[in-house]
């Protein structure tokens, strides 16, 4: 009792002292970007980078889209799991949401269009979704290897689809929407806003995003306190389809085209964003305003590296490095938090 | 007043196994055995590796049904199909991994699986505060103190998270606890904790069957111990008509 006593304050503090870092380090990395390209573009510019709302606005829409798809990515790594899929279920949703679009508009309703076409984005999204679920929840296939097939899957299934090209938009309502503004604010902005409200508040306050948290930090606890893991789990999965195939819709509203490739790119981007925002990938950890942050931070070294005239692939050197930091914080507090032996 | 003369000690069993029996595949892991227990007493389940103890007491927490027998509860004969009927009847079980989520609070683990929720607008929101007091109380009430109860239970020691999974199962009115090797993982310091832990149940009136490799602790707590080799039932006696020696000749067949 002593020495434990003696030991204990200590530990606390350091681990303490660690857990701030790691839950702040997401905001200190975004403080610290403002900061320099601000510097940076008044140095070299005689510009600003942070007061100038063309830049704010870009750098928002340029986040909608991974941030999108890291909002469902965020519960499944929280789960102890990842979703690999999301990126072509993305483009899935962008392709079918343009066809069924340009098949309705043609009956001349353009908003019952839109409507179904909204719809039809989503329901398709959920089928990938759900066979992720299903592979994972029940047939037990890592999430890692389950996500991946359907990554191919669905990849074949929206070029498909998209007959190996684009598909643009007839009629011009879902376009508007998509590149219009609500009270100097841009609509797809707005609506991402909301989507993030709800996902806050799914992760942060009600007994389902409560339950994630346990299926992360101890599935076996989960089980044993008679939390219901494999509906769980399916809904995950199904949220992070949806969550992706809003990501689909805005994009076809953005570019009035889908495209199967849409969110390719991204992929990777909302998985880092993620990470970046504090969730660790073991599971059990991370918020929606942490990957907010994290999704913000890439948007603005990829901004921020065009406004001050870097070359363009430093961006991808840049997020990488961001990376690293974050899972090294990461792994550094997990190692105190314990007995000091995970490393 | 009446004088109970000739009453037993204990009025009426709180949980009877009569006779159950478990196979897995082609092993025959628990044959007829059958335990008695009583409010108020700690009962020790003592045995070596495989010798059905673990698959006794998940029978009794509604992790596996029995292939054979009955289960009565004050009498009455129940069915227990998974671990959430065994709970509403008031037995709760602590596995040796205690079954906590590490990256949760004190009040999250206390409630992990019933977390309380208030309305606003309908809108359902997980009560934190009420939590938190709640797991406080229950916890302050057994005479643990913890006083970070809103880190992770990651950064608490071992008699403390102990702790937490009793506090957890007494906040939820267990009537029979179930202990899975309370003191193996712990310092001296701490197993003495728990060991006056659970004689403070036992004051309160559960019943407490406890597994226990650790024979200085059968005898420190029990009442009474059930021994059981190779999936059956070998001995049962009352701790002051048996001593340490006998009940390891018992548990390895010398």
């Amino acid at each position: 009792m002593v020495t434990s006593a003696a030991v204990a304050p200590t530990e606390q503090k350091q681990a303490s002292w660690l857990d701030f870092l790691a839950t702040f380090r997401a905001w200190l990395f975004l403080a610290i970007l403002l900061v320099t390209f601000e510097i940076w573009a008044r140095a070299a510019y005689n510009t600003t980078f942070l007061f100038n709302p063309f830049n704010v606005k870009s750098i928002a829409l340029f986040t909608v889209t991974p941030l999108l798809l890291a909002l469902g990515q965020t519960f499944v790594i929280i789960s102890g799991g990842i979703d690999l899929s999301v990126g072509f279920t993305m483009g899935l949703s962008a392709v079918v949401t343009a066809h069924v679009y340009n098949w309705a508009v043609q009956f001349g309703n353009p908003p019952l269009s839109l409507i179904m076409a909204v719809i039809a984005g989503l329901g398709i999204a959920i089928v990938p979704g759900l066979i992720n679920g299903l592979l994972i929840a029940d047939l037990r296939v890592p999430p890692f290897i389950g996500t991946l097939g359907m990554y191919g899957v669905t990849r074949g299934v929206a070029f498909i689809l998209a007959k190996g090209t684009t598909v643009p938009l007839q009629g011009g309502l879902m376009g508007e929407i998509g590149n219009g503004e609500t009270i100097g604010f841009p609509n797809l902005v707005l609506l991402t806003i909301l989507i993030i409200l709800a996902m806050h508040y799914l992760l942060s306050q009600t007994r389902y995003g409560q339950h994630v948290y346990a299926v992360g930090g101890n599935v076996n606890a989960a089980l044993r306190a008679g939390i219901n893991v494999r509906n769980n789990t399916l809904a995950l999965y199904v949220l992070s389809a949806l969550s992706a195939g809003c990501a689909g819709i805005f994009y076809t509203a953005k570019f009035n085209a889908g495209a199967a490739q849409a969110g390719e790119p991204v992929l990777l981007d909302s998985i880092a964003a993620v990470v970046i925002g504090g969730a660790s990938l073991f599971g059990g950890s991370g918020t929606v305003i942490g990957t907010i942050i994290g999704a913000l931070i890439i948007a603005v070294i990829q901004y921020g590296l065009v406004f001050v005239n870097v070359e363009p692939f430093w961006q991808f050197v840049a997020v990488g490095v961001v990376i690293i930091i974050s899972v090294l914080v990461d792994q550094i507090q997990k190692g105190i938090g314990t007995d000091g032996t995970r490393g | 007043m009446e004088p109970e003369d000739n009453a037993p000690q204990h009025p009426a069993p709180l949980l009877e196994a009569d006779k159950v029996s478990k196979r897995f595949g082609g092993v025959h892991a628990l044959k007829e055995v059958s335990l008695t227990l009583f409010p108020g007493e700690v009962l020790a389940l003592a045995g070596d590796n495989g010798a059905g103890k673990s698959t006794l007491i998940k029978i009794i927490s509604g992790v596996h049904p029995p292939d054979g027998g009955v289960l009565r509860y004050e009498g009455k004969e129940i069915k227990l199909d998974n671990p959430h009927q065994a709970r509403a009847y008031g037995i709760e079980t602590i596995y040796q991994d205690l079954a906590l989520a590490d990256n949760l609070d004190v009040g999250a683990n206390v409630f992990l699986g019933r977390e309380p929720v208030r309305r606003f607008f309908g809108l359902p929101f997980v009560d934190r505060g009420k939590m938190r007091t709640e797991a406080e109380k229950t916890l302050e009430a057994l005479d643990i103190h913890i006083h970070r109860h809103s880190l992770p239970i990651r950064s608490l020691s071992g008699g403390q998270r102990q702790s937490v999974a009793i506090g957890r199962a007494i906040h939820w009115k267990a009537r029979v606890l179930i202990m899975d090797e309370p003191t193996a993982a712990l310092g001296v310091p701490e197993q003495r904790k728990v060991m006056e832990l659970i004689a403070n149940l036992k004051q309160s009136g559960v019943g407490v069957i406890f597994i226990s490799h650790n024979l200085i602790d059968i005898f420190q707590v029990s009442d009474r111990i059930i021994v059981l080799r190779r999936g059956t039932k070998v001995g049962e006696v009352q701790k002051t008509e048996t001593n340490p020696d006998a009940i390891v000749k018992l548990m390895v067949g010398g």
